[in-house]
């Protein structure tokens, strides 16, 4: 284990940008101190480290605040060389990039829109997601994992779908349908929650779907609270 | 290191501010390029082949290998030609502080754009929109006095990662002034940024690729005419 006295984490339980950062820092065999922020009644501190988005996760580190759980990953394999997550070659750093900034704006978006929205809007939204996991599933053909044999950066950054989407689906009644048509995918969502960091690094399904449910009740559109 | 004999090609407008992103970090490198430019409103082949999941400019073609997204074609630039200037700072915890604002700018900016230079001078719409970017401009303007460290760019002595990012902005920013006729390159509200914007505008890398406002006024106004074939 590499000892790292001075690193702390803001998080939410339910928060999928929040994992992300916890199965980085569990990768590379960082300790860390996990500060749970109720983001009904954010913590003087989270506004003083975050005070621009105020949303969680905020990785602090040597009282040094980084925000954005994307511009967190870059940071901890920058700053811990062990167990790389990012690839070293130029070309396949920036595919890594590539996919991770597609699913955290393109499929996010969609899914959003499928989770909040009903009719019509509900069914576009689907059908733009399920165009998505195609590209998903076609980038993963021959691959275990989208950085290869072992779980990397996209994987990571992709990892909030292979188990918050079907929370969504369940939470919101809709269906991706991705079982039967994107077999790679399907496998990679299988292959990755069986992963020993990520399987032991999830929130409880059945209290994460009330989660969810309750928040689609609460706001139709508005934007959720963490990134 | 990147090859003697690099096939290096752009695919872009010279209009777009992310493609501008890309010229700027190779010429910052001294990298010699072909730019293809896309004629708007009809997307050639080799764009939809390159880049099948956006279908948008630019994308940056090194030695048959397609590159998309703005900012990733510009970390790719620095990590290959790595013997140039450094685009992005040494320090990680600089890093993570360029690409937080690097995704701020482009949360914010471009929308703001995109949906000033449609509206009409005067209106309460404009008013509105003009009062998002003067406070993200304001937030910016606080980012300048903490990156720079009182030197000249948000990079330091010279133009970096943030620099690119927003930088490639300002032709935009000086064109929906022109558009809207509202002030937001005001050196009364954010002098450090005004002072900077003139800086990066006459940088070596940039006075070439950073289209003139007048000209963006006229793209717009073609834009809205329809003008563009599809």
């Amino acid at each position: 284990m590499v000892a790292s006295a001075a690193v702390r984490l803001f998080g939410m339980w339910a928060s999928p940008a929040v994992r992300r950062v916890e199965w980085a820092l569990k990768l590379k065999g960082i300790e860390y101190e996990y500060i749970e922020e109720d983001l009904s009644n954010k913590s003087s501190s989270l506004l003083e480290f975050n005070p621009i988005n105020k949303q969680v996760p905020v990785l602090v580190h040597n009282c040094n605040p980084i925000v954005e759980s994307l511009v967190i990953l870059e940071y901890i394999d920058e700053t811990w060389k062990e167990n790389p997550i990012l690839p070293v070659d130029p070309l396949e750093r920036a595919k890594a990039r590539f996919w991770a900034t597609f699913v955290d704006v393109k499929c996010r978006e969609e899914s959003r829109k499928a989770f909040f929205m009903e009719g019509e809007e509900k069914e576009k939204a689907i059908e733009n997601l399920q165009v998505q996991l195609k590209a998903l599933d076609e980038e993963l053909e021959g691959k275990k994992f989208f950085s290869g044999d072992h779980i990397g950066y996209t994987d990571l950054a992709v990892g909030w779908m292979a188990f918050w989407l079907g929370v969504a689906e369940e939470a919101a009644g809709f269906k991706a349908n991705y079982d039967v048509k994107f077999p790679n995918f399907s496998r990679w969502m299988k292959d990755f929650l069986a992963e020993p960091v990520i399987k032991d690094n999830l929130p409880p399904r059945e209290k994460t779907v009330e989660f969810f449910r309750a928040f689609k009740q609460l706001g139709s559109c508005t934007k959720v609270n963490q990134k | 290191m990147a090859a003697e004999k690099d096939e290096i090609k752009l695919i872009g407008g010279w209009a777009s501010p992310f493609v501008m992103r890309p010229r700027v970090a190779l010429n910052m490198k001294g990298v010699v390029y072909e730019m293809t430019q896309e004629t708007v409103g009809k997307k050639s082949d080799l764009l939809l082949k390159s880049n099948p999941v956006y279908k948008k400019i630019p994308v940056l073609i090194h030695n048959g290998k397609p590159i998309c997204e703005s900012m990733i074609i510009v970390e790719y630039i620095d990590e290959t030609w790595s013997d140039g200037a450094s685009i992005l700072p040494p320090d990680p915890y600089d890093r993570s502080i360029a690409r937080f604002w690097t995704a701020y700018v482009d949360d914010k900016i471009p929308d703001l754009i995109r949906k000033l230079r449609l509206l009409v001078k005067g209106s309460a719409e404009a008013e509105v929109e003009a009062e998002k970017l003067n406070a993200a401009l304001q937030l910016l303007e606080e980012a300048f006095e903490k990156c720079s460290k009182g030197k000249g760019f948000f990079g330091g002595d010279d133009i970096g990662y943030l620099d690119i990012a927003f930088g490639s902005q300002l032709g935009w920013i000086k064109a929906v002034e022109k558009i809207v006729e509202i002030k937001f390159l005001d050196k009364e509200k954010i002098p450090g940024l005004v002072a900077w914007s003139e800086r990066f505008c006459a940088h070596e890398a940039v006075k070439e690729v950073m289209p003139e406002a007048d000209r963006l006024v006229e793209f717009t106004k073609m834009l809205l005419s329809g003008s563009f074939a599809k």
